[in-house]
């Protein structure tokens, strides 16, 4: 199982014009396994992110997703083969109920398509999911409410809600607490461990508590390399992670 | 338990909605006997269909389409080419099918055009449906064989033989045919909103980037519907060509088109009757409007200034929102208000429209008298005493008018404030 990579990156390279982004990042992350991407501010770490979820091409480079290649394929394709992802900012649908965001996020993963021959209310499936991850992200109460009306703590449980609702085994989160309180994130980092049970996981985080209770493994990503890849204490005592982090807070970036 | 109660009570609820619409329907022609208002209702529901067509890409998808009346337009062609055809003995459908001819003919080209609009969203969409509509337009001038040129194509409906006494001759049975291509459509529509597609739409019209990552391609999404738009709105371009038994190039043209965007709009693109209620309207203006005045297209664009700058939701928008407050028992509050903005604005629009119906006759038929009759009051445009009472009106009006909306405004917030205060406790 542990010899099986769910994600591999070769050699990826991106380049904004003449700013070179992404400067040959070489990544294996295994099924099953949670990494945090770590690294000061402009590092690249959204835009690595955005490479593997098809947001962005590649400049160059090869990404494979349980061993097929997916760099430069659209974000439906990619998702379509089992990798989702969340945002830093909230991405949801804001004039849809709590219900319906959920709901729209299974219809595909379900095979429910584009059709419309058939009633969602009839939809046994779509509606028995929706309604479990409504009751995992503790939002059953709100059912009915729309998106836009939830508070940013509920915003943020339905982002994920709906990046894991589709039952993708391969999940990217963009900084899942960001801008949380200190004990809303401590209940979130709860929520997010339940909810992705079993599944590959890479987040981006910038507070050091959650990463070291959260990752298996660490990646430290600075100017668009990464500089070190493994267990957490092995980072903690690397000498070109200290060396990258002593200039500068790992915090506050460059 | 509450939820299931509620639930069940929408449903039978809707059943009733349904049914008392299918009645009305039914029963329209037997309480509006005359041949105005037959015709009127003919072209109402003809009106309904192509405006609820529309709100598929406006309301549910987020698609301001600029070119809606090439595939209404497109399918008005086909069918009175197909009407013609039958005349001819090429081939034979019954005449009550027909319209299904100018659908599929939307359609098609809904297909062909759609797949290069949908590409894009937004402003370029826009754009794209609006070089669409001046292509074809302009093509409907090139090709006068198809299109008719100046004159047009005519028909005739009553082709073949009476079906059951039904012919078609006689504006009720065409009303009839109307009425039912309407309901159908109508339940078609709305049944379209309760599916996967049409709640993915709904998710398109938010937040295309994000519907892009739980796996649907959002220019699949927005193609499939124009697909299906153009489908109904070809059908009521058919039922058009049936009505009419003439079909001009103005129907595949740029006026038309904008009629689809603002009636619509008026009606309530956030709710799925609103375009209902902006057919009616649009009927209302062409022909009720247009035979009261000759500056109705000055009017329209007033009216249309208005809702977007203070109903956005339209008119749809407006009954939902009084309705909730009904319910809560709070309308008492806000009637006063009302009164007096209607008093105000009743005001505004008397000293308006005598100083725009003023200086259409000044344009149009000075030659003919100074004087014109306007709502039963004879005006006088070389009376410089008729030109200050109409600027006083409007000047009076506008001031009461915009104290009024202020004063209601603070009525109006208190209202939504403890409304939204009731709503939050459980």
């Amino acid at each position: 199982m542990s010899q099986s990579p769910s994600l591999v990156l070769r050699n990826l390279h991106k380049q904004f014009g003449k700013t070179q982004i992404i400067r040959g990042v070489d990544l294996s992350v295994q099924a099953g396994e949670r990494v945090a991407i770590i690294g000061p501010n402009g590092a690249g770490k959204s835009t690595l992110f955005n490479l593997i979820s098809g947001r962005f091409a590649p400049t160059s480079g090869e990404i494979h997703l349980h061993g097929q290649r997916i760099d430069g394929l659209k974000p439906f394709e990619i998702n379509r083969q089992g990798l989702s992802r969340s945002f830093q900012i909230t991405n949801i649908f804001p004039k849809l109920s709590v219900f319906e965001n959920l709901r729209c996020s299974v219809l595909w993963s379900l095979g429910h398509r584009y059709s419309f021959w058939s009633f969602l209310s009839r939809l046994k499936d779509a509606n028995e999911l929706a309604q479990l991850w409504m009751e995992r992200i503790q939002l059953a109460n709100k059912r009915n409410v729309l998106a836009m009306n939830l508070t940013y703590a509920e915003q943020r449980a339905l982002e994920i809600g709906i990046t894991m609702a589709g039952g993708a085994d391969v999940v990217l989160l963009d900084e899942p607490t960001a801008g949380m309180s200190k004990s809303e994130t401590e209940r979130f980092i709860a929520l997010i461990k339940t909810v992705t049970q079993g599944k590959t996981l890479l987040a981006v985080e910038h507070d050091m508590g959650v990463v070291f209770g959260l990752a298996d493994k660490i990646a430290v990503l600075v100017y668009g390399e990464v500089i070190a890849f493994d267990t957490p204490d092995n980072v903690r005592a690397n000498a070109r992670v200290q060396e990258a982090y002593l200039g500068s807070s790992p915090d506050q970036g460059h | 338990m509450s939820d299931l109660v509620s639930k069940s009570s929408v449903v039978s609820s809707d059943q009733w909605v349904w049914g008392l619409f299918a009645m009305l329907l039914v029963l329209a022609p037997w309480v509006f006997t005359s041949n105005l208002s037959m015709t009127m209702m003919s072209q109402m529901g003809i009106a309904i269909i192509a405006c609820l067509s529309y709100n598929i890409l406006l309301g549910q998808g987020g698609m301001l389409s600029f070119g809606h009346a090439v595939y209404s337009g497109m399918g008005s062609y086909f069918t009175i080419h197909a009407l013609n055809m039958v005349g001819q003995g090429s081939f034979y459908l019954p005449v009550s099918v027909l319209p299904l001819v100018g659908g599929l003919a939307g359609m098609g080209f809904a297909v062909l055009l759609g797949f290069v609009t949908t590409r894009k969203s937004g402003t370029t969409f826009s754009m794209i449906t609006l070089g669409m509509a001046e292509l074809v337009f302009a093509m409907s001038l090139m090709f006068s064989e198809f299109f008719g040129g100046e004159a047009g194509v005519s028909g005739n409906r009553v082709v073949g033989e009476a079906v059951m006494g039904i012919n078609f001759g006689p504006q009720r049975q065409v009303y009839y045919l109307i009425a039912l291509y309407t309901f159908v459509s109508m339940v078609l529509l709305y049944a379209l909103t309760q599916t996967p597609l049409g709640r993915i739409l709904n998710a398109v019209r938010d937040n295309p980037e994000r519907v892009e990552f739980i796996g649907y391609n959002t220019q699949q999404v927005r193609y499939r519907a124009f697909i299906i738009a153009g489908f109904f709105a070809g059908i009521a371009g058919g039922l058009g060509a049936l009505n009419f038994e003439i079909v001009t190039a103005e129907v595949v043209g740029p006026a038309r088109s904008g009629a689809y965007l603002l009636f619509t709009f008026l009606g309530g693109a956030t709710f799925f009757f609103g375009p209902v209620l902006g057919g009616i309207l649009m009927v209302l203006a062409f022909v009720l409007l247009s035979e009261l005045t000759k500056a109705w297209l000055l009017y329209l664009g007033f009216v249309f200034l208005f809702m977007v700058v203070y109903a956005p939701g339209g008119f749809a928008a407006l009954i939902m929102v009084n309705l909730r407050i009904f319910k809560a028992g709070a309308f008492g509050r806000l009637f006063n208000g009302y009164v007096g903005l209607l008093l105000s604005g009743l005001l505004m629009l008397a000293g308006a429209s005598a100083l725009i119906e003023m200086v259409y006759h000044l344009q149009l038929n000075a030659a003919m008298s100074s004087q014109l009759v306007f709502a039963g009051i004879t005006l006088d445009t070389h009376a410089a005493s008729h030109w200050w009472f109409a600027g006083s009106l409007l000047l009076a009006g506008l001031g009461l008018f915009e104290w009024q909306r202020k004063r209601f405004m603070g009525v109006w917030d208190q209202v939504q404030a403890d409304l939204a205060g009731a709503g939050s406790k459980p």
